[in-house]
């Protein structure tokens, strides 16, 4: 009868055991945090081009995350790349804020800065952000570096 | 030359008998698996055998693979200035891949022969046909709670393993090669999706779990009743679980995370 008892706590506690990783894994490895639960809006942006921009890059001010990118497709009429990105509702932007697409280190990913400005007038949810900045490709800068005419300089 | 055509006949039949037998088994084995639940206390001394006996050798295992890992990407990542990473990578691999898959590989060769001795001895000395008699049905009895068993260990043994292994990672790689304890956890944490890896992981382990119990069990009892059929068995159930193992992870990898 003892023995058994020992076989049931071990049992126990090796259920318990697989469900403490596997919470281990959801909130340490995962960071299953309450940002994806929060309110999020949605802007739209379009871009000249949006270079290696992928779903989920990071949207930031200053630095700082503040969303995700949510959709990346091209607009059929202008043949530009249409961005959308998952703001957190806490965050309410300027009307003449500018988006730029920068690059995080020389081979890092790339990322939104949105940049505000100081209109008095703010963005609804669903709107547009109409001063955008395209990506770097860095063959284009190489190629105009390589064939400028040096006789203009 | 006809001979050589009716042993390839011969083969290509018992090979498909063979499947036919192994399918009918699982259809009974899961029709018997809810009665295990009328006697629970089989259920938990297969939980023992199964799940627990092979805790250490999972969690030793896991620690070991996390720390190679975190060895092996810092000198590759070092070389581009992209140590801090380490975290991101150790732990994508892990739950990734190399978690469902060397626990699987490990559990076949801890649990899965055992399994495949103790039925195909059982068989060889006539239990299982005494039971019989006794109107006593072996699925219920012998095994079914063995299969349940090896469904619910598996994904335990799974996240331990994962969870054991980014432990291990940050051992050597934060502790011993002074990576940034804080990017360390950041880039795992920024980049690693909970429904993307770590549920498709648990996913695989599921998957492995049944097939590996399936084929343990099932070479158990179709063993013939010679000790040289059992040995024979308990190879086999080593050798295609590890086929089935590797064959499916590629599938599920293809299915999970590529665009096939």
């Amino acid at each position: 009868m003892q023995n058994t008892k020992i076989q049931d706590t071990l049992v126990g506690l090796f259920v318990a055991s697989g469900i403490v990783a596997f919470f281990f894994m959801a909130m340490q490895i995962s960071n299953l945090s309450p940002f994806s639960h929060e309110k999020v809006y949605t802007l739209k942006a379009h871009f000249e081009n949006s270079g290696g921009l992928k779903v989920k890059s990071p949207v930031s001010i200053a630095g700082v995350r503040i969303g995700r990118v949510r959709k990346i497709s091209v607009d059929k009429d202008s043949y530009d790349s249409v961005v959308e990105m998952d703001i957190n509702s806490e965050y309410i932007l300027p009307d003449d804020t500018t988006a730029s697409i920068f690059t995080a280190g020389l081979l890092g990913e790339q990322y939104i800065s949105l940049e505000p400005g100081g209109s008095n007038e703010m963005i609804k949810p669903n709107g547009v952000i109409d001063i955008t900045q395209s990506a770097i490709v860095m063959e284009e800068m190489i190629g105009q570096f390589l064939f400028k005419d040096p006789s203009q300089e | 030359m006809i001979c050589f055509f009716e042993k390839i006949g011969k083969k290509t039949l018992a090979s498909f008998s063979k499947l036919g037998r192994a399918t009918f088994f699982l259809i009974q084995v899961i029709k018997a698996c809810l009665s295990v639940f009328l006697r629970p206390k089989l259920l938990l001394a297969q939980l023992y055998s199964i799940g627990v006996l092979s805790f250490m050798i999972i969690t030793i295992s896991g620690l070991f693979v996390g720390m190679v890992l975190g060895l092996q990407g810092f000198y590759i990542l070092s070389d581009f200035g992209a140590e801090e990473t380490l975290g991101l990578m150790v732990a994508a691999s892990l739950v990734r891949e190399l978690g469902p898959v060397i626990s699987a590989l490990l559990f076949a060769g801890r649990a899965g022969s055992a399994l495949t001795a103790e039925i195909g001895l059982m068989k060889t000395t006539e239990q299982l046909s005494g039971m019989e008699m006794m109107a006593v049905d072996p699925i219920k009895r012998v095994i079914a709670p063995r299969f349940l068993a090896g469904f619910i260990s598996m994904p335990i043994l799974t996240t331990l393993f994962s969870s054991i292994g980014v432990i291990g990672g940050q051992i050597v790689g934060v502790i011993i090669l002074g990576v940034d304890e804080g990017s360390y956890w950041s880039q795992m944490q920024a980049n690693i999706d909970f429904q993307g890896d770590i549920i498709n992981g648990v996913i695989k382990s599921i998957v492995f779990g049944v097939v590996i119990s399936w084929i343990a069990l099932f070479e158990g009892y179709d063993t013939i009743p010679t000790s040289e059929g059992v040995s024979r068995a308990t190879t086999r159930t080593v050798v295609n679980s590890a086929f089935a193992i590797l064959g499916l992870d590629f599938i599920l990898t293809a299915l999970m995370f590529g665009d096939i």
